[in-house]
């Protein structure tokens, strides 16, 4: 049977469309040229969060949020998931007034899963927190998955409905060839009717070449993880007027993030920890919980991962027919995976999607178009 | 299982507490070598197995010598010196952090 | 400490000894740091506070080593020492807790002589109490007077191996056996090279000597032994191994193994210098010059983290680098450079003569590796055992960083140092791969100890 969609990128957002395709009954090829899980989708901090969510994701998080509950009907396994809920910490008044104003914006928009809770409560819930926080806003079932799995899952579970996998498959060049889509790699070259880019932070590499620029920028966000230590913590925390992303794994050690960047050598893509900031992080943990300052940094990295101005991904349709987007994460594209091959799924099979997605459109960067060459490599 | 070699007279001995009891060594000595000296030579109980572990490299780099020592847990015995008064615990799994 | 060097040298074995005091005795502003508390690194460990009758009876090497520390001491250089580097970038910054504080300090050049680490080898039972590497059996030796009290067994193959059984001989110490590893045809393969290797002579006699005495104390050696256990309930029990067609065991509590050293290669991967597989010394090496420059111009390389060449050469190639340093610092011209390098230069060649044959006749037989029954545990944090990892490669993780991610081998509190070997030369063997630069788990920092709250004192400036 003749390969109908070729995926360059077999990151969660290449792996998960491919799935969804498949189980529409389409023959499809995913390229990579690493090995999968090698960039962001094997290296994230893994947060299944719906919790302070851009209001145009919201959409799209909450139906995640659905099928991670139940992650093993889609991929035979719970991917590590775990549903303690998520917390953003008010540590002072302004924060907690930050909090309810946002509380009361997902509730005007028709939704429910952000609550504030109180000072008691919160105590409750993650009673080592230093005491000088007044209360949170929290998702009680967001959680955290373990993100190799959770992409070795669905290209498992892709594979196991015939998608193709090929590594190696550096996609240098993309043209039109008898009105099928055509890519040239190392390992030879493909065609198929319908090509879907999700390059990670490569996708704009690709979307150039298809005369479609965006201004995506790749960034490295840090990670760290420490030892283990009894465990005395469960849902996952942030705080309101901090960058920071903070839990412990079931097996007691605690996974440190934030947001904020490594060093960043694209071209050579090398990424060298910026201690200076990783410092930050390690401050804002201690001012939540003093208690924790002896305890041991294993080990420290990077992943790359593609930002968008606006920090929202693009997903849909491209300019020319057969062409579809999906990324641009922004740091927080895990959680939504299992739906983006969804969305993806349905525009192609039925030319439109139950979510509205008209905020992800890449037109939204045309006068982009204009950005020169250079700018947006 | 080891023995100290008489070859030093001039050494100090010092007091310190393995798992509570009272335990004399000479000083200087590594805290790995202190519970090496001991009858139940062992350091930790792993957090998976729960199985015994003792020290293996002694130079720092296999971080099976983890004990908890004056309250802090996960340190390397093999990289701390012993010191008059110190209280040394077998680490049990992840360790209790004081 | 200063928050800049000009030069700062990392690891006070004879490399960092050699170089610290040649590059201060020409002006250079250098400090040298070493987590030990003592200068001399793994060789002349606490050099300066042993009392005279155990140095007598770890042999003459230690008069070597009280020359090289007075010659330190007696120079200009800073020395730091408790101090570990936790990071390094070829900038020349670096992380250091010096006396559990952390500090980043920098560079114009900086020596990395780290040194080697012994040749984790996993078998069946060698997370159990009473196994030990021979290198900690050393140390316990060195630095406490700690010996094995009801006799020892030792196992495996190596140089440290034959000189350890010598130190415990003169020391009293009663060795049950010496089990050899190395298959018989090792021996085979080197004696080509025998004749290139006695240009470097002193090292065969001296191999030599270490056998005899062995010997005449009356030890069984058995050679050419395999499939080596260690069995026990909470601890160490009984040593089982195959000769020939039989499998064999003694009674002990105390195991000790040995197969080999290998560079420490953490801070310089970490810092991204170039690094290559070396098939004869089964490591990773850092790709260096025979002036210890490597693929970065801030950073050099000497002593057995560089590639094992043991003691003698690590002090040459201290001092190799150090002029190096001297001549890019316009403190020494070519000429002088040239002239003044000239011993060093002539003693790394001879010593390369006689590589050949102790790498064949130490060669690690892949069976141990690659034969090693499902059950034993590979990974010693996570407890991850070689059938488990096995499993994962035949469902398609074929490079150990994936093998990593989705078993947690090496992730651990040692951060793989334990089992990124076993556990490279496993996944290779399985998908038919060529071990390389490639295989190994990348390396995460910080590469040593560092703490949250040492993390969080870091840059003060910019605290709100
Ligand atoms: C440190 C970190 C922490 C994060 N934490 C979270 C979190 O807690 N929660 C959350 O929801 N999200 C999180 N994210 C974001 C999330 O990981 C990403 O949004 C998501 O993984 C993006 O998936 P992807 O498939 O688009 O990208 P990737 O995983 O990068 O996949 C893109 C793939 O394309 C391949 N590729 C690129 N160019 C080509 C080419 N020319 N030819 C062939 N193949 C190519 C690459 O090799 C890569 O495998 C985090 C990200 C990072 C880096
Ligand atoms: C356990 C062991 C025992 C050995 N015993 C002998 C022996 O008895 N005889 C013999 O001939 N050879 C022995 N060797 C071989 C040894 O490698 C060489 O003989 C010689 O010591 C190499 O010298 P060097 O200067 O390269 O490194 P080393 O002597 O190993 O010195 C390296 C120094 O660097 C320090 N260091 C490492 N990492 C850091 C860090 N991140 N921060 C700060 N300091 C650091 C270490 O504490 C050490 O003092 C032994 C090797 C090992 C591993
Ligand atoms: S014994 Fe290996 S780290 Fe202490």
């Amino acid at each position: 049977m003749k390969t109908e969609v070729i995926i360059i990128g077999g990151g969660l957002m290449g792996s998960s469309t491919a799935l969804q395709l498949a189980l529409r009954g389409y023959k499809c090829l995913v390229l990579d040229r690493e090995y999968p899980g090698r960039h962001a989708s094997g290296v994230n901090a893994g947060g299944l969060r719906r919790l302070n969510r851009h209001p145009a994701e919201i959409p799209l998080s909450v139906a995640a949020a659905k099928i991670w509950l139940n992650i093993r009907d889609l991929l035979d396994s719970d991917c590590g998931t775990q549903f303690p809920g998520q917390i953003r910490v008010a540590e002072n008044e302004s924060d907690m007034q930050k909090l309810e104003a946002r509380a009361r914006q997902v509730e005007k928009l028709g939704y429910h899963h952000e609550e504030i809770i109180d000072r008691e409560e919160l105590y409750q819930l993650v009673p080592a927190l230093s005491p000088h926080c007044l209360g949170g806003l929290m998702c009680r079932d967001d959680g955290f998955g373990q993100p190799f799995h959770a992409l070795t899952a669905f290209r498992y579970k892709a594979s196991s409905l015939g998608v193709e996998f090929r590594i190696g498959a550096r996609v240098d060049q993309v043209d039109q060839f008898k009105g099928d889509w055509r890519v040239q790699t190392p390992v030879g070259s493909f065609k198929a009717p319908i090509l879907v880019n999700t390059a990670g932070a490569w996708a704009h590499q690709i979307s150039q070449n298809l005369g479609e620029p965006v201004p995506l920028s790749p960034g490295s966000p840090m990670m760290m993880v420490t030892e283990r230590i009894p465990r005395f913590l469960d849902p996952v925390l942030g705080a309101a007027s901090r960058k920071l992303s903070f839990k412990q794994m079931p097996n007691g050690t605690l996974l440190i993030g934030g947001a904020h960047m490594a060093k960043l050598d694209f071209n050579r893509e090398r990424t060298e920890i910026e201690w200076r900031k990783l410092a930050v992080s390690a401050r804002t943990v201690l001012a939540l919980f003093p208690q924790l300052k002896d305890v041991r940094i294993v080990r420290s990295w990077a992943g790359v991962e593609a930002f968008m101005p606006d920090h929202l991904p693009v997903i849909g349709p491209g300019l020319e027919p057969g062409i579809f987007h999906a990324f641009g994460f922004s740091a927080h594209g895990f959680q939504l995976s299992p739906v983006v091959g969804q969305v993806l799924a349905q525009l192609i099979a039925e030319g439109m999607s139950e979510f509205p997605i008209e905020a992800f459109t890449i037109e939204r960067f045309s006068s982009a178009k204009l950005i020169s060459k250079q700018k947006v490599v | 299982m080891f023995k100290f070699l008489q070859d030093d007279p001039a050494r100090e001995w010092v007091n310190i507490f393995i798992d509570g009891e009272a335990v004399l060594v000479p000083d200087q000595i590594s805290v790995a070598a202190a519970v090496l000296y001991q009858k139940k030579g062992f350091t930790r109980m792993t957090p998976v197995n729960a199985a015994p572990r003792a020290p293996l490299c002694m130079m720092g780099v296999c971080y099976e010598c983890l004990m908890v020592i004056d309250g802090q847990a996960n340190r390397r015995a093999c990289q701390e010196t012993v010191k008059e008064g110190m209280k040394i615990e077998r680490q049990m799994g992840a360790g209790e952090q004081s | 400490m200063k928050s800049h060097y000009s030069l700062v040298i990392i690891g006070s074995g004879p490399a960092g000894l050699a170089a610290a005091t040649l590059a201060a005795d020409h002006g250079l502003d250098v400090a040298l740091l070493d987590e030990q508390n003592q200068p001399g690194g793994q060789i002349f460990r606490n050099m300066e506070s042993m009392p005279a009758s155990r140095v007598e009876i770890l042999g003459g090497d230690y008069q070597r080593g009280q020359e090289l520390v007075e010659a330190f001491r007696a120079s200009d250089a800073h020395y730091f020492p408790e101090t570990r580097v936790w990071s390094l970038n070829t900038q020349g910054e670096m992380g250091l807790i010096e006396q559990g504080m952390a500090r980043m300090i920098s560079a114009d050049k900086v020596l990395i002589a780290n040194g080697a680490m012994e040749r984790p080898v996993p078998f069946p039972g060698w997370t159990l109490p009473g196994v030990m590497y021979a290198g900690a059996g050393q140390i316990l030796f060195k630095q406490a007077g700690l010996v094995p009290m009801d006799g020892v067994v030792l196992a495996g193959s190596g140089p440290l191996l034959l000189l350890l059984a010598w130190q415990y001989i003169r020391a009293g110490v009663t060795i049950q056996a010496i089990l050899d590893t190395a298959p018989l045809t090792n021996l085979l393969r080197a004696l080509p090279h025998l004749p290139r290797a006695l240009m470097a002579h002193h090292y065969i006699t001296k191999g030599l000597e270490y056998q005899n005495e062995i010997k005449r104390a009356g030890v069984p050696i058995i050679k050419g032994i395999s499939s080596l256990e260690a069995q026990g309930e909470m601890s160490l029990e009984r040593v089982s191994y195959r000769k020939g067609l039989q499998r064999q065991q003694i009674e002990t509590q105390c195991l000790l193994t040995h197969f080999g050293v290998i560079p420490h290669v953490y801070l310089s991967r970490a810092a991204g210098l170039k690094h290559h597989w070396d098939h004869h010394q089964q490591c990773l090496r850092p790709v260096s010059d025979e002036w210890g420059e490597t693929s970065s111009r801030t950073l050099f390389i000497a002593g057995d983290g560089g590639g094992i060449g043991g003691a003698r050469s690590a002090e040459h190639a201290g001092r190799l680098a150090a002029f190096q340093i001297l001549y890019q610092q316009e403190m020494l011209t070519k000429q002088q450079r040239n002239q003044l390098a000239k011993s060093d230069r002539q003693w790394m060649r001879e010593d390369l003569h006689i590589r050949p044959f102790l790498e064949r006749l130490f060669h690690l037989p892949p069976a141990l590796l690659n034969r090693l029954p499902d059950n034993t545990i590979v990974c010693r944090c996570e407890e991850i055992t070689a059938g488990e990892i096995r499993r994962e490669i035949a469902s398609g993780h074929d490079h150990s960083n994936q093998v990593k991610f989705i078993t947690r081998s090496g992730m651990g509190a040692c951060q793989g140092r334990q089992c990124s070997q076993a556990v490279a030369q496993i996944v290779a063997d399985q998908s038919n791969q060529v071990i390389s630069s490639q295989s190994l788990y990348r390396v995460r920092p910080p590469v040593a100890s560092l703490s949250l709250g040492q993390l969080a004192s870091l840059f003060p400036e910019e605290q709100e």
